[in-house]
Parts: C-alpha cells; sequence; structure tokens
C-alpha cells in the first residue's frame, strides 16, 4: 500500500545521548536536545528519510505524536516526557521538518495522501503488531485526520487525539454549509474563522513566506512566540526553525485549495477521537468543531483555556487527558465511556481541585459540583468528619479521586504544610476554592478585639494564606489554574449589623482583584464570588455580640429561620463558582439581592447607605 | 377516630381492628409497589408506570384515593426544577438503565387509607442506594423526637439538619405546603369518589375539617416548617415522607406513624409496620 514499506528494512537505531553521530545519514544537524533519553532511527519512505525519536518501554502501547506547522518534533518535548512513563513514544520529523529530509520537488510533495504514506511507514517500523494511538497538534492534527478517516489506515489506529487542527474535508464540509445557507450567525462564524485564518492566504503568496522565514521573521519568532503565545522560552523552537517553516509552507499550498474546494465526503473517522479546543486560540474558532460528532460518532470534548501552542504550555493537562483517554480504550471498559458527567465535564475532568470548608454549606456544594464535572477533589475543613463524608459522596458522583484533609485555614503553618503535602501527593492544584468562612453579627462598638481577631483570622488570613501557599505552587508550575475566593454581597453592602464580616469580605473582594491582575500574566484566573443570603448553616453557628448566650441562640435560631425561608440553595452557588472559573469573571455576585446590591454600589451607593441603617429584627 | 388513637395496647403484634385495617392497607399497597416495580424496565414511562400502580390496586378492590398513584424517574426523584405542583403528575419521561424511580400512592381500602412511597433503581445506582441506606437515620430521629413529644416544627428542623449533615437537600420541602408528613385517617366508602386533581374528594374533606378543628385548638394536619406546626405531635395516624436528594436523584419512603395519648413513650408513638421493604433492606445490609 505504501512504497516505503518494503524498504524500511534498512533502517538504524541509535540512541542519541552522548553520542556525536546522532547525524547519520539525516539531514546533519544537531539531534533535539529536548528528547533525552530518546532513541532514534531512520525510516525510508517514499524517497525520503524520517527522524523517528522512540522513548519509554516498546512492551507498552504506542502513541505517536505529530508535530504541526512551523514545528518539529520537539514541540512535543515536555508531552512525550510526561507519556514516557505509560506509554511507548514516538515523534518523528514531518517530512521537510527537524531531521526528515525534504521531498524533491518540494511542490506536490506534501499531499495528504504523501503524509499518509510517511505515517503508515512509521507506524509499521514502531509498532508492526498494534494499532497506535494518534495524538496531533495544529498540521500534525491535520493530516491525522486524514490518517484516521482513510480507509487505508483501518485497524492501524487505535485512538485518535485533536488539538488545533480541524480536518481540511470537515472545514470544507463546514465552510461550504455557511457560504450556501447563510443565517446572520453562520455568517458571523465564517467572517470570524476567515479573518484568523490570515496566515493561510500569506502562505499561498510564492517565494515571500520562504524570504520571511529564512529572514527577519525566523530570527524573531522565539521573541513573537515568548510575548504573543506566552510559550515559554528554553529548547523550543529549535535551529531548523527558518527551513522547517519554508517547507511547511507546502503542505498549505499542496492541500488547503484543492481539499476545501472538493471536500472528501466520507470523512468520517475509524477510531474514537478526542478533541481538545483551547478556547484562545488565535487562529481557529472553536465553532468549527461544533458539528463534529457527525464525523466522529465516539468524540470525547476536552476544553482547555489557553493558546495555539498547547504543547508547549499545557503539557501536563495534556499528558492527563491523553492518559486518561488511551488507558480507558486500551481497556475497553464500555461502562466507563457511557459514566454521564455535568456540564462542564469538558473542562474540569481530572484536574485537581481543592475546596476548603467544603464539610458543608457552598463549599461542599462546590465540592460536588466540581467532582459531578469529574475533577478529583481535595475536601478541606477543621470537620473532619463534614470533609471525609464531602469526599466520599465526591467519588460517588464522578471524581476519579478525592481526599479529605483536616486542616484550619487560620494555621499559617498548617496551611503550608498542607500545600507541600497535596504538592507531593496529588500534584498541583488546577483550581483553589478559598471557601471557609465563620459569620459574626454585632454593632462595631460591642465587638472585641478577640472576635475581630477570629474573623478576620478565618475569613481574611485562611484566604491570604491559601493563595500564598498554593498561589505560588500554581505560579511556579506556570501552566495556569484558577483562584475562587469567596467574598459576600455583604463586600459591598455596608450595614450597621455585620461590621466585622462585611470588612473582612470587602478585604477578600479587594485581595482577589488585586491578585487577578498580578497572575493575569501567568495564565492564572482569580474570581471572587459574592453569594448574598443563601440556606446554609453560617447562620447557625454565626457569633452575635453584645447579648447574652440565651439570646445569642435564639437569634441564631432566628436567622437560620430567615434564611431558611430565603432558601436560596447552596448548589447554586456552586454552579457560579463553575461557571466563574470557566468563563474567568472576576467578581460574581449571585443572588439576586446580591445582584442588585453589586448595581446599587456602583450606580446608587447613597441608597446602599440607607439600607446599612436598617435593622432586620431577629 | 377515636378508636384509632386510644390504642393503648398497641404492643408487638397487638393492634386494635382500626390499625389492623391501616396496616392491611398499607402492605397491600407496599405489595402494589413492589410488583410494579418488578415490571419496570427501560422505555416504560411514568403514566405507565402509574397507571400499572391504579390498574393493580383497582383489581384488589380499592376504589377510593387519598391521592392518585404518582410516578417519578429519573432527575425528577429529586424535582429537579420543579415550580408548579403540576409537576408532580406522571410525565412520558422514559425509564433508562441506572435510573432512579419513586412509586407513591395512597390508596382506600374497606375505608382505610395508606400513604406510602417507594424508591428504587433499574439496574446498578451507587448514589440512590447510599441515600436509601442514609434514610434509615431519619426513620429513627422522627421516631425518637416524636416520643419526646417535641414540637413537630423542631422536628422538622432537625431532620433538615440531619440531611445537611449528610449533604443532601431537603426534597420534601416541594411538596405543597413543604410538608415531611400529613394526618390520614378513615374514610367513608361512597359509591362515586371522585378526585379533584389528583387527590379524592373524601380525603381531602377530611383534611379540611382536620384543618379546621386543629385551627381552633392550635395544632395542623400538616407537619410543615411554618409556625402552625409548631406544636407537639397530636394522636392520630401521620404518613410521614422524608424525602432526600442529592444531585439529581432523590430517595424516600413514605410509612405510617401512629402517635397516641399513651403516657408510656413506647406506646406513644411507633411506626404501624416495621415489615417493609424499606426496612427490610436495612436489616439486610445489618445482616451482611
Amino acid at each position: 500500500m505504501n512504497t516505503g514499506r518494503g524498504r524500511d528494512k534498512g533502517r538504524d537505531q541509535r540512541p542519541v545521548q552522548g553520542s556525536g553521530e546522532g547525524s547519520g545519514q539525516g539531514a546533519g544537524r544537531e539531534p533535539g536536545a529536548g528528547l533525552a533519553g530518546a532513541t532514534e532511527r531512520w525510516v525510508r519512505t517514499g524517497g525520503i528519510e524520517l527522524c523517528v525519536a522512540e522513548l519509554g518501554d516498546r512492551a507498552h502501547p504506542t502513541v505517536v505524536l505529530v508535530h504541526g506547522y512551523p514545528d518539529s518534533k520537539e514541540v512535543w518535548s515536555e508531552v512525550a516526557r510526561g507519556l514516557a512513563d505509560r506509554f511507548h513514544v514516538v515523534l518523528y520529523d514531518v517530512r521537510g521538518c527537524g531531521r526528515s529530509t525534504a521531498p524533491q520537488p518540494l511542490r506536490g510533495g506534501f499531499t495528504l495522501e504523501k503524509l499518509t504514506d510517511d505515517f503508515l511507514a512509521v507506524a509499521d517500523a514502531v509498532s508492526p503488531a498494534r494499532p497506535v494511538h494518534l495524538v496531533g497538534h495544529d498540521w500534525g492534527s491535520v493530516q491525522a485526520w486524514e490518517f484516521a478517516t482513510v480507509p487505508r489506515t483501518e485497524g492501524r489506529i487505535a485512538s485518535f487525539t485533536t488539538m488545533s487542527g480541524p480536518s481540511l474535508d470537515h472545514f470544507g464540509h463546514w465552510i461550504k454549509r455557511r457560504v450556501t445557507r447563510p443565517t446572520p450567525r453562520r455568517a458571523a462564524q465564517l467572517i470570524n474563522q476567515g479573518a484568523k485564518s490570515w496566515y493561510v492566504y500569506m502562505l499561498h503568496t510564492p517565494v515571500l513566506p520562504e524570504l520571511a522565514w529564512k529572514g527577519p521573521l525566523g530570527k524573531r519568532w522565539p521573541q513573537i512566540l515568548q510575548r504573543v503565545e506566552k510559550v515559554a522560552a528554553g529548547d523550543y523552537p529549535t535551529a531548523s526553525l527558518p527551513t522547517d517553516a519554508a517547507h511547511g509552507a507546502w503542505l498549505y499550498r499542496d492541500n488547503v485549495r484543492s481539499r476545501l474546494r472538493r471536500p472528501r465526503s466520507d470523512a468520517y473517522a475509524h477510531c474514537p477521537v478526542q478533541l481538545i479546543t483551547p478556547t484562545g486560540d488565535a487562529f481557529l474558532s472553536q465553532r468549527l468543531y461544533d458539528d463534529l460528532e457527525q464525523w466522529a460518532p465516539r468524540l470525547v470534548r476536552r476544553t482547555l483555556p489557553a493558546k495555539h501552542w498547547v504543547p508547549r504550555t499545557r503539557p501536563d493537562q495534556l499528558t492527563s487527558w491523553i492518559t486518561e483517554f488511551i488507558t480507558t480504550q486500551e481497556e475497553g471498559d464500555p461502562a466507563k465511556h457511557a459514566t454521564t458527567r455535568g456540564p462542564y465535564a469538558d473542562r474540569f475532568g481530572g484536574q485537581l481541585v481543592l475546596v476548603t470548608g467544603a464539610a458543608s454549606g457552598i463549599g461542599r456544594a462546590t465540592a460536588f459540583a466540581f467532582a459531578e464535572a469529574g475533577a478529583r477533589i481535595i475536601a478541606v475543613d477543621r470537620d473532619a468528619e463534614g470533609a471525609a463524608r464531602t469526599a466520599e459522596m465526591s467519588r460517588l458522583i464522578g471524581a476519579p479521586q478525592a481526599w479529605s484533609e483536616v486542616v484550619d485555614v487560620s494555621d499559617e503553618a498548617a496551611m503550608e504544610k498542607l500545600a507541600d503535602k497535596v504538592d507531593t501527593e496529588y500534584g498541583t492544584l488546577d483550581v483553589l476554592v478559598n471557601n471557609a468562612g465563620i459569620g459574626l453579627s454585632g454593632s462595631f462598638l460591642e465587638t472585641s478585639t478577640e472576635d475581630w481577631k477570629k474573623v478576620l483570622d478565618v475569613n481574611l488570613w485562611g484566604v491570604i494564606h491559601g493563595c500564598r501557599a498554593f498561589g505560588r505552587r500554581m505560579a511556579e508550575r506556570g501552566q495556569g489554574g484558577h483562584i475562587v475566593n469567596t467574598a459576600s454581597a455583604a463586600a459591598f453592602q455596608p450595614s450597621k449589623m455585620l461590621p466585622a464580616y462585611s470588612t473582612s469580605k470587602a478585604a477578600v473582594l479587594m485581595l482577589s482583584e488585586c491578585l487577578r491582575a498580578e497572575l493575569a500574566g501567568q495564565g492564572i484566573g482569580v474570581s471572587a464570588i459574592c453569594p448574598g443570603l443563601v440556606n446554609t448553616n453560617i447562620t447557625a453557628t454565626a457569633r452575635f455580640t453584645g447579648v447574652s448566650a440565651e439570646e445569642e441562640k435564639r437569634r441564631q435560631t432566628k436567622a437560620a429561620r430567615m434564611y431558611g425561608l430565603r432558601n436560596y440553595p447552596p448548589e447554586k452557588v456552586a454552579d457560579a463558582v463553575l461557571r466563574a472559573v470557566v468563563r474567568n469573571q472576576a467578581v460574581v455576585p449571585v443572588t439576586p439581592e446580591a445582584r442588585g446590591a453589586h448595581l446599587l454600589s456602583r450606580f446608587a451607593p447613597r441608597a446602599l447607605r440607607a439600607l446599612a441603617r436598617m435593622e432586620p429584627k431577629l | 377516630m377515636a378508636s384509632v388513637t386510644s390504642a393503648t395496647s398497641a404492643g408487638a403484634g397487638e393492634l386494635t381492628a382500626g390499625l389492623r385495617g391501616f396496616r392491611e392497607v398499607q402492605r397491600l399497597a407496599y405489595d402494589c409497589a413492589e410488583a410494579v416495580a418488578a415490571q419496570l424496565k427501560p422505555g416504560v414511562t411514568e403514566r405507565a408506570a402509574a397507571r400499572m400502580q391504579r390498574e393493580w390496586l383497582r383489581e384488589r378492590g380499592v376504589r377510593d384515593w387519598f391521592h392518585l398513584p404518582f410516578a417519578w424517574f429519573g432527575d425528577r426523584t429529586a424535582f429537579v426544577n420543579f415550580r408548579i405542583p403540576l409537576q408532580f403528575f406522571p410525565t412520558n419521561r422514559e425509564l433508562e438503565p441506572g435510573m432512579a424511580f419513586i412509586l407513591d400512592m395512597a390508596p382506600v381500602h374497606n375505608g382505610f387509607t395508606a400513604d406510602i412511597g417507594y424508591s428504587g433503581c433499574l439496574g446498578l445506582n451507587p448514589v440512590h442506594d447510599r441515600l436509601l441506606a442514609d434514610l434509615e437515620a431519619h426513620r429513627e430521629l422522627i421516631l425518637r423526637e416524636v416520643r419526646e413529644r417535641r414540637p413537630l416544627r423542631e422536628i422538622y428542623e432537625d431532620v433538615d439538619r440531619l440531611m445537611v449533615r449528610q449533604g443532601y437537600a431537603n426534597r420534601h420541602r416541594a411538596y405543597p405546603f413543604g410538608v415531611i408528613a400529613h394526618k390520614i385517617d378513615r374514610v367513608r366508602q361512597r359509591r362515586w369518589s371522585p378526585t379533584l386533581f389528583g387527590f379524592g374528594t373524601q380525603s381531602l374533606k377530611g383534611l379540611a375539617s382536620d384543618a379546621l378543628h386543629g385551627h381552633r385548638d392550635g395544632w395542623s394536619p400538616l407537619w410543615s416548617p411554618y409556625t402552625f406546626s409548631d406544636h407537639p405531635p397530636q394522636p392520630g395516624l401521620w404518613a410521614v415522607e422524608p424525602h432526600l436528594g442529592f444531585r439529581g436523584t432523590g430517595a424516600k419512603f413514605e410509612e405510617i406513624l401512629v402517635v397516641t395519648d399513651s403516657k408510656d413513650p413506647q406506646e406513644s408513638a411507633f411506626w404501624l409496620d416495621d415489615d417493609l421493604p424499606h426496612v427490610r433492606r436495612w436489616q439486610e445490609e445489618k445482616a451482611a
């Protein structure tokens, strides 16, 4: 079926490490510095030689990683390292890129048919007996879609994970549908994607792209990636970038026009597909994948708040999703596919979420909501029994793993210890929810210093300790994340009833806003949730100053009843928390009264001040 | 019904004729629930399940109802997004594997009323199993506090607190007046027994007259979280129905609690029947 298969028996193998002879008959460049420990070999096919690197135990299932444009296989270095423990990881430089040789002439040498030949040659060389799991990014994904949809590869691909690279055939149909029957929405989608594809038009001009890449653009590309795409400097991009990019232009010229004009109508995937969509992709609209179920019936969707180069910026997340997907396919357990998950399963599946104050109320509901979306949960509270119960129920409703930890958030040393433990045992947090809080009511003049200390220790210092201990580690990892702090509607609604509580929550609100500004550059979002009157037991445990113990008890009961009559469920606040993380919202008032107060605080603060003087009868 | 409420000699098994009648119809209703539950399979709709209950009971002589049978499937067992009472009525929702369901019926047989709730699930549903197991604590709590003669409103709040501690939402709050229980009584047999919004008119009449008398004497036949339930348990028969909800899955039991005016705590309140499916299930779990 492909011309190179008979000849690739003559491939030679040599380890990369510590050998100057790593450069063989190939392009004669230095071996990929990012792939330490890899074994390299050459696969000859269709008159060219492909540089193939392998990591991990060959007895494990094989994963083939295909890079995009203008990259070489080194774009995968961190993901490959993460996958190598569990899988036999194979990477190759696409023809004309990295250390693989280029076809002569270039025109017509990059068609999807030839790229499929290359893939089959590599797959036969590295895993002759078993089908391989395919992972593609950008143009690697575009060509992998071709591999996964043409009949001649059937039985050679066990699964396919795609990111930032649609099938040209699906894309062609997508455009056709929008051109032939344009509704305002469809037209807007078309214009949006048309604008994002500006570089595709540029690459179709002759000679100029090659000149630019070999000249100023090639020189400045690493800085551009760093500044615009937030790709950290390091072993990527490699020195071969100018030629990779110049040759790769033919990927576009050889395929885009012909495929978009006459898309195949039988481009159905013959293997399970996992789609990972970065929401901040500057080149591809998320709408491209709206009808993907039609082409790939066994589709698993994932979304990631990141830009285009996810293999560089979010390697840990990719590693975990690819591992989970492949493991599920290998185990072939149909029950696992059938588990229905919450509305944000695509976003939070497998992520690590820590919630403080998780033994009751909003914290517990939030833990459950994340658990339902498939996240791994760490439930933290002073109340050991409640936290354990939260963790246990979380596992019941979909959390792959859940733990409970007994920690007082106001204790800095304990929080630091917890952060260390979480880091070593469970991993770096993806979402931190600083929710623990206590209530305190009573006039300012009757609030003692101890009362002040207590409420500030938990409500404010608890949040500070959480953000310091876990936020630092999140920032150090450099792969994004999110921090949610539970403030309160009392943060912007003054009241003579709640001076200490409101002060602590206003501080949390401002802290969140400042932290949001600070961490924005590192892809970490910070949200402040302002729930309002929610039916939780904060009222039953709140302290009322300046009254006898008996009166305090009476007021607690009365307040609990009042909140019970209002009956705003904590589950709705939990939904707001998840939504805030997904949309990266800064300040989220939840109940209607909280939203009203938030609005008034901006447009009619005097009305709020008048309300502040009122004293509800308790 | 004086004959019922003065059942002071209600030890194990020695029930008055009146209580025996109630127990029989309660057993009949639970038999119906088990028979119908055994016939449920994927694709059966709530309406079909409700009809099956109705026909099963009619064949066995039931002519009047406290309320017509209800059936709730899937997330309707937790009354997700219920805003108006009409949503309680059976719909065309189809049963799917792994779905939880609740059958709730209140037949009147020979003038005796029962009101029962039966929770089950089709196939495996660990969440549902957990909910059902956790209901046991509520059955014990309610009986204990009724024997202590605590005000009904406080018992309601204690049940609420236990649910919150367990991590569940209180779903009986969704019932009319948010009741966790209501009184039931004997009903006069008529040749024609019409229903009004699913409730038997005879039973409604009884409830209304109780409400009127209670209003004068400071009690209510509805056991709710509101001030009108701020009174010690009133002797009589109470159909108690704690209903737990947890993220789209609900579970409840409903059975008759007998409250008497006896001074002896053991006889002042007791569950009419301890040989019911959910109780047997808990005993089996303990034995296992």
